[in-house]
């Protein structure tokens, strides 16, 4: 490090009370936002537990309910979250590198790659809406199966983890928002960019359930004729 | 406190991995695979899962105590599926409705 | 030490007065504090809730309350009393005050976390007692489907997510206690020099951490089949009853855990402290609670051995089951030994200790019974069941809790209770327990099904009796909230290490300084080691 002096002084700023060094408190953030991330798994666990019963109980229904998912928009929708992802981990670079001007820019990158896979996903939920095949709507029906109850329970499913998926996007926009805010207050240095890193672990872990949501909700035996 | 700073060039070939294995996984969804589809499926999200893991979530420098609470996480995901299971994928065998 | 000294140091009570002080407060001590004012309001609702159920049971007929209201009732002293009583109970007062003493640290990892999570424990409180308020929740604790989904009419929604949100208020209280022992030891306290109430709470962390959000997205799926119409419960659409109760128990069995390993951890302080000699087999016992963590996740199913699930994996989770009776005997036969040719002194914390030991040991045999698939059948859903799991939450819990919070009242206020009544009110407390809830044993084997608020008459002498053991375990309740109150004005002061006992929380003055340590402490010794015990010097 070229100036010892300067980084103490930093170091010394963010550092707090309850903390002996630096290094410690670092370390404290990183494991917490990780067991804070078990948490998710477990969170996600559940209706991934549900899911899994049901689709060995009725692998067709599932197969004809996700043919009806449009999945060039899910794949699409997949590389702009991954996209985030890679403008996400830049900023963490920046971070690290203390370059607050990339900061900035990829922050908001990020943001608006979050945002488009916001947008895309209302659009398809509006598009369920219109093919009646929210399982709360009355005309609900889906073509190609006699059996109307599980593909309610399919798209239960479908919006259960989307939704739940998409509200951890939304605080994760608002994360990206606080994060741009305290950049531009120079909150941030090589030395402290603590908030940077474990947010990107967190845009991070939202980024892979979505990896997961993908395969399982729209891939399911496209090769079936519909 | 020595940080890793990967190559802008890492995380880009990263990123190429990521998208391509997207489109891969879509593509071979329409191929008949019969029940190895569900798994060829799962194969590409779980290196999906690693790529970004190992590298965008820097896991790859991480302690071993991050580690360790990581696989612990992915360990109790595993219990409540597979104890699950046990139930649902035994009921058929006393042939009797319902057990 | 006099009184006028004791008020012109500076320590964590008097460190700021205004409401302000309290409710913006970082200091885990203050919090605790909070949480213990908390958590005594929701045990004496969620007692009045049980006071009622006994008085509608003195009598055959259902003439007190309605069927509905009792099924209310039932309904809310259980939401009440897991939830926002022993949820919280041991890590949220005494885990939140001494666990960061104990190793020699400032202060929590997060202590704005920790605050948080208080905050988070008072919405959800919001929530059920709005719900209350409104016209409560019939469904019983457990919100079983399609009933909570589909037929209730009560506050389902309120209550659920009530739940919901206390359940983050356990899940910080978890990650904070597990980041914290792995990150703000003192220097030279390693693992094994840890007091074993840390281990307990450490592995208590460990289930809220990865137990808690099962039952949130079950009850988050829960309000979206009552307000959406989603049905992923719903066996009219094809959809599985069954399955809510895995996910239910893949939280709520663990949680059994979480209220029972602290209150275990308590019981290691106490018996050492006194009995004056090291806790027998240390490693055994600290292992002890991770085993119990673990094991605790494998055996949810065997609360569903009669709802419809598999006979094969009743069986699995059968032998499961009995595993955990292993860590639980180990951790009961090390207290035993220690207790062996130790210096026993029998202060109102050993006695509560003593109870916990007998009590549990009781709880837990019998449920090795219920476990046993064959004898399940005939006890399920009987008060066999009710008095098994009351002798390990009010036997087990309860009576560490208490022991507890009399072992370090001292700590924590500067004051002494009065010896005399509250061993009288221990007694009050032991007498009335066991005549409350042995008489269920027997009502249950005799067949008398839970939640049920009217009853044959032959099952009327038990229901007198444990009615009238429930009077006397009231009186053993409002005993110590009197005299505690009193002794924060009048109480003896006590001096930094009444009991003389190890650990680093008696090596600062009672009541602590804001920051615990004036010098971060270096340990040296074991824990539990008697020839070193922290001697603040005292002019008495």
């Amino acid at each position: 490090m070229s100036s010892e002096a300067h980084a103490h002084a930093e170091e010394t700023l963010a550092l707090r009370e309850q903390f002996d060094t630096a290094e410690q408190q670092k370390d404290a953030s990183t494991l917490g936002m990780w067991i804070f991330l078990i948490t998710e798994i477990m969170f996600f666990g559940g209706m991934f537990a549900a899911y899994t019963i049901y689709r060995s109980a009725y692998p067709t229904v599932f197969a004809v309910a996700s043919s009806s998912l449009n999945v060039t928009i899910g794949a699409i929708n997949t590389c702009v979250l991954l996209l985030s992802s890679f403008t996400m981990v830049m900023a963490v670079r920046a971070g690290q590198m203390g370059k607050r001007n990339m900061i900035i820019i990829f922050l908001i990158l990020t943001l608006i790659f979050g945002c488009i896979f916001l947008g895309v996903k209302a659009y398809e939920w509006n598009e369920k809406y219109v093919e009646h095949h929210m399982p709360g709507q009355a005309a609900f029906h889906l073509e190609g199966t006699p059996l109307q109850g599980p593909a309610k329970i399919f798209f239960s499913l479908y919006f259960a983890m989307t939704g739940l998926h998409a509200l951890h996007m939304v605080v994760g926009v608002g994360i990206l928002l606080t994060l741009i805010v305290q950049t531009r207050a120079k909150k941030f240095s090589a030395e402290y960019f603590t908030p940077i890193d474990i947010s990107g672990l967190y845009w991070h872990f939202v980024d892979v359930i979505w990896i997961f949501l993908f395969p399982l909700l729209y891939l399911i035996d496209r090769h079936l004729p519909k | 406190m020595t940080e890793h700073i990967d190559s802008v060039k890492t995380y880009a070939l990263v990123l190429i991995a990521l998208l391509g294995l997207t489109v891969a996984t879509t593509l071979v969804a329409f191929v008949d695979l019969g029940n190895f589809s569900v798994v060829v499926a799962l194969a590409i999200a779980v290196t999906k899962m690693l790529l970004v893991a190992l590298f965008f979530m820097h896991v790859r420098y991480s302690t071993r105590l991050t580690k360790l609470v990581i696989f612990g996480g992915l360990m109790w995901l595993a219990i409540l599926l597979l104890l699950t299971l046990t139930d649902f994928l035994t009921r058929g065998w006393m042939g009797v409705p319902g057990k | 030490m006099t009184t006028a000294v004791l008020q012109e140091r500076t320590h964590y009570l008097n460190n700021g007065y205004g409401l302000k002080s309290w409710l913006l407060t970082k200091d885990h001590k203050r919090i605790a504090v909070l949480y213990f004012i908390t958590i005594s309001i929701f045990f004496a609702l969620g007692g009045v809730f049980a006071s009622l159920i006994r008085l509608e049971l003195v009598t055959p007929a259902g003439d007190l309350v309605s069927s509905e209201t009792y099924n209310k009732l039932f309904t809310m002293h259980g939401v009440i009393m897991v939830f926002f009583f022993l949820i919280p109970s041991v890590p949220a007062t005494m885990g939140n005050f001494f666990l960061p003493m104990m190793i020699g640290a400032r202060d929590l990892a997060f202590p704005k976390i920790n605050l948080l999570s208080w905050y988070l424990l008072i919405a959800g409180g919001g929530f059920a007692i709005f719900a209350m308020m409104a016209g409560g929740v019939d469904t019983g604790w457990t919100f079983y489907t399609p009933y909570s989904t589909t037929y209730s009419n009560t506050y389902v929604i309120a209550t659920a997510l009530g739940i919901f949100i206390a359940g983050f208020s356990s899940i910080l209280t978890g990650l904070n206690f597990i980041v914290t022992v792995h990150r703000m030891r003192a220097p030279g306290m390693t693992w094994f020099k840890m007091p074993l109430f840390v281990w307990a709470n450490y592995a208590t962390g460990v289930i809220q951490v990865l137990g808690t959000p099962v039952i949130a997205v079950t009850l988050v799926l829960v309000f979206c089949e009552r307000v959406f119409h989603i049905g992923i419960f719903d066996p009219a659409l094809g959809g599985d009853p069954v399955l809510f109760q895995h996910l239910f128990w893949f939280y709520s069995h663990p949680a059994v855990y979480i209220m029972v390993l602290p209150a275990m951890g308590v019981i290691s302080e106490l018996v050492s402290t006194f009995s004056r000699k090291p806790i027998f087999g240390y490693p055994f016992v600290a292992f002890s609670s991770v085993a119990i963590a673990v094991i605790g996740f494998l055996v949810w199913g065997h609360h569903l051995f009669v709802s419809g699930q598999s006979l094969y994996a009743g069986l699995v989770f059968s032998f499961l089951s009995y595993f955990v009776a292993i860590p639980s005997a180990i951790k009961v036969f090390n207290w035993t030994a220690t207790l062996y040719k130790g210096s026993i002194s029998y202060a109102t914390p050993m006695l509560y200790a003593f109870g916990f030991i007998g009590l549990f040991t009781i709880g837990g045999l019998t449920g090795l019974f219920v476990a046993a698939l064959g004898i399940d059948v005939h006890v399920t859903d009987t008060y066999f069941v009710i008095a098994h799991f009351h002798y390990v939450m009010v036997g087990g819990t309860v009576m560490a809790y208490l022991g507890g919070v009399h072992y370090w009242w001292p700590k924590m206020t500067g004051r002494m209770y009065p010896e005399g009544w509250a061993k009288l009110s221990a007694l009050f407390i032991f007498v009335g327990f066991n005549l409350t809830f042995f008489p269920q044993f027997i009502l249950g084997y005799l067949g008398m099904p839970r939640r049920y608020h009217a009853y044959p008459p032959e099952f009327q002498v038990l229901h007198v009796a444990s009615t009238a053991g429930a009077t006397v375990l009231a009186v053993g309740y409002i005993l110590p909230a009197i005299y505690l109150a009193w002794s924060l004005r009048y109480g003896p002061v006590a001096g930094s290490n009444p009991w003389g006992a190890t650990g680093l929380e008696w090596a600062t003055p009672s009541p602590p300084p804001t920051h615990n340590f004036d010098r971060i402490p270096v340990v040296t010794h074991e824990a539990y080691d008697y020839t070193a015990v922290p001697q603040e010097v005292e002019v008495v």
